[in-house]
């Protein structure tokens, strides 16, 4: 997570609904929000605040055909060329024999590369102890707008009064 | 737009807001631990401690301390390890399954559910390492170049299957809890009122701040590890199952196995989840949140895996017969009507007759009842395994290989050794994480709750209005 900085504007919302609402009323009326924070995930805010649609997906299916492969190259390798022995009269390759190992070590190599990309993309880390800073409250029951008013062209008198005509019940104004 | 659908019960009862949520969650992990809470994690170390000496011992002195012989070489330990195993499936499967077969239901047991899950896998796994005899050479499982020679390990065993089956599930599990976790931790970090737990729920909520962003991630990895971890909590009792199936001994060499069993461990984990959930509600006093509809949601589950099963015994006892193989048909004649006669029938009983109770209305929303049955059923699973271990095994071709088991000391202060390790993690958990998913629940309130319709009402009402002035700005200034 960058360092914070400047003036921001803090729209509290009590509602899920009412702030899934009053994204796009506000962007319409020329309002850059920076971002919403929620207790829960609120189902289409990403794409009302014009978020680009997550890429986590495509990074786990590398994953997982780079466990897929590494599964099938170490059993191959190992039971067929470096040490090739018949088992209970099979090949010494015998890939259905193969297929538990590699489905199981797609599925690690997916779980654990898909949270790694999750964590690193999202700066979540230990030590990372970055608190919701706009309101402590957005992480109980209030839903809060961040509103950097550095980015912003409309004045700060004019951005409070899009928030509360869009159902925010306080604005406050949080400076770092 | 959110519906209430008028045909079901709300899930969440009490007319909950999104603070009382947090509230009556963060309560018992913000206060001092209580008396029942000190009593019990006193008996579960208590029981810990006689069963780590015991296993101590099994481990100084050798597997000669249980009482295996040559014929019966596997009793107690894999039974309990397949036990253990299987009750660890209920909580992947509510958290997996059910989500993506968007049961919503499953939002108030599935963390705990899917601690369970982590706690009974680290119990089979124990059982793993004590049937080594020697588990400091644990690590001989693994593919690593034999120092003793150029060997491998076998990858055409289900045996070694089972250690990348295992392993995989118990870790893929964790990082599914602990992901689901980071959510409640980061509540838990914003309401802490001292430094130290500050400290340590700030550590492990990783600077949580619930963006949209980050939301949005979330629940796009849940549903992809959701996708993957349905397969994957099929394939760990396929491969269990495949420990017996693709050996040759009569009773386990059966084609069925793979599918029995995965119904056996969701049958015997859901089990256990009612044992657990039934008294953490009432300790808690969660019984707005885990309610009689999710308690009768899961003994319906209870019943269809258990019928699953029960027509599984009956199949396999069919094939024997209708098989025509001698040696397999004496294996299942045997089971029902040798020696071991009391075991089998002990498990037909409590798996196949007593889920079949739970047709009745009355007595799956009876939760006395329902918890007598998850015991039976428990204890029906275990029989499960030891009918299918030991009587297999203990009539050999040669009648003069022919012999019984009976469990030592050590045999039973092992399984022990299990409760007290299962019960101790449990119970640390349920004091120092949220037992019920926060974040989850939230999400899910306003469609099943009584409260919401009037808030959507409202909110509708200002939309309408368009930009004009909401009527609440003039309660404020």
């Amino acid at each position: 997570m960058a360092e914070l900085s400047g003036k921001y504007l803090v729209g509290v919302y009590d509602d899920d609904d009412t702030v899934l609402h009053a994204v796009p009323r506000l962007r319409k009326a020329g309002v850059k929000i920076k971002e919403v924070y929620s207790p829960f995930p609120i189902h289409g805010m990403d794409e009302a605040l014009g978020h680009p649609r997550t890429r986590i997906g495509i990074a786990a299916f590398m994953f997982g055909v780079t466990g897929c492969c590494c599964a099938l190259t170490l059993m191959i390798w190992t039971m067929g060329i470096d040490w090739p022995m018949i088992i209970g009269g099979k090949d010494p390759i015998s890939i259905p024999n193969y297929i538990p190992i590699t489905f199981e070590l797609t599925v690690l190599f997916t779980a654990f590369g898909m949270a790694t990309t999750f964590f690193i993309s999202n700066g979540l880390g230990p030590g990372t102890h970055f608190h919701p800073r706009f309101d402590v409250r957005s992480t109980d029951n209030k839903f809060v707008m961040a509103i950097d008013l550095g980015r912003n062209s409309m004045t700060e008198e004019d951005i409070t009064r899009a928030l509360r005509d869009s159902g925010a019940e306080e604005v406050n104004v949080k400076q770092f | 737009m959110h519906v209430t659908s008028p045909v079901r019960e709300p899930l969440i009862q009490g007319g909950k807001t999104y603070a009382d949520v947090t509230e009556d969650i963060c309560r018992h992990v913000e206060g001092a631990p209580t008396k029942e809470w000190k009593i019990a994690f006193g008996i579960s170390l208590l029981v810990l401690a006689y069963g780590s000496v015991c296993l101590a011992w099994t481990w100084w002195e050798g597997l000669g301390v249980w009482g295996l012989n040559k014929t019966v070489g596997w009793a107690w330990d894999i039974t309990n390890f397949v036990w253990w195993v299987g009750i660890g499936h209920a909580g992947t499967l509510i958290s997996a399954i059910l989500l993506l077969f968007r049961q919503k239901w499953r939002t108030s047991i599935n963390r705990a559910a899917e601690a369970m899950t982590i706690f009974a896998v680290l119990c089979a796994a124990s059982f793993i390492l004590m049937h080594m005899g020697r588990p400091w050479m644990a690590y001989w499982a693994l593919p690593l170049p034999n120092v003793f020679g150029s060997l491998w390990v076998n990858f055409n065993s289900p045996l070694v299957w089972d250690v990348f089956a295992i392993s995989t599930y118990f870790s893929v599990s964790l990082v599914f809890w602990y992901i689901g976790l980071i959510p409640d931790l980061a509540t838990i970090r914003d309401r802490a009122t001292s430094n130290i737990s500050r400290f340590m729920y700030g550590t492990f909520a990783m600077g949580w701040d619930g963006s949209a962003k980050t939301w949005a991630r979330y629940e796009y990895i849940s549903l992809i590890l959701a996708g993957l971890s349905t397969p994957l909590v099929l394939s760990v009792h396929t491969i269990v199952s495949m420990d017996f199936a693709t050996s040759v001994i009569p009773g386990w060499h059966t084609t069925i196995f793979p599918p029995y069993f995965v119904a056996g461990a969701i049958f015997s984990g859901f089990a256990m989840v009612q044992n657990l959930m039934l008294i953490t509600r009432v300790v808690y006093k969660l019984e707005d949140y885990i309610t009689l509809e999710h308690i009768e949601t899961m003994n319906k589950v209870i019943t269809l895996t258990g019928s699953v099963v029960g027509v599984a015994y009956i199949t396999e006892f069919f094939i024997a017969w209708y098989g025509g193989v001698e040696y397999e048909y004496y294996a299942f004649f045997n089971r029902m009507t040798g020696p071991y006669w009391w075991a089998y029938w002990a498990m037909m009983t409590c798996n196949v007759i007593s889920p079949q109770l739970f047709w009745s209305r009355k007595l799956r929303r009876s939760i006395t009842f329902t918890f007598f049955i998850s015991v039976v059923v428990n204890i029906g699973m275990w029989f499960e395994r030891f009918v299918i271990i030991v009587t297999s095994l203990h009539r050999d071709y040669i009648p003069s290989s022919w012999a019984m088991f009976s469990p030592t000391r050590f045999d039973i202060g092992d399984y022990i050794f299990s409760f007290g390790l299962f019960f101790t993690l449990f119970l640390l958990f349920s004091k120092y994480l949220p037992v019920v998913n926060m974040a989850e629940v939230k999400a899910v309130l306003r469609s099943t709750s009584a409260q919401m319709p009037a808030k959507i009402a409202g909110v509708a009402k200002v939309r309408q209005r368009g930009t004009a002035q909401p009527a609440y700005d003039k309660d404020k200034e």
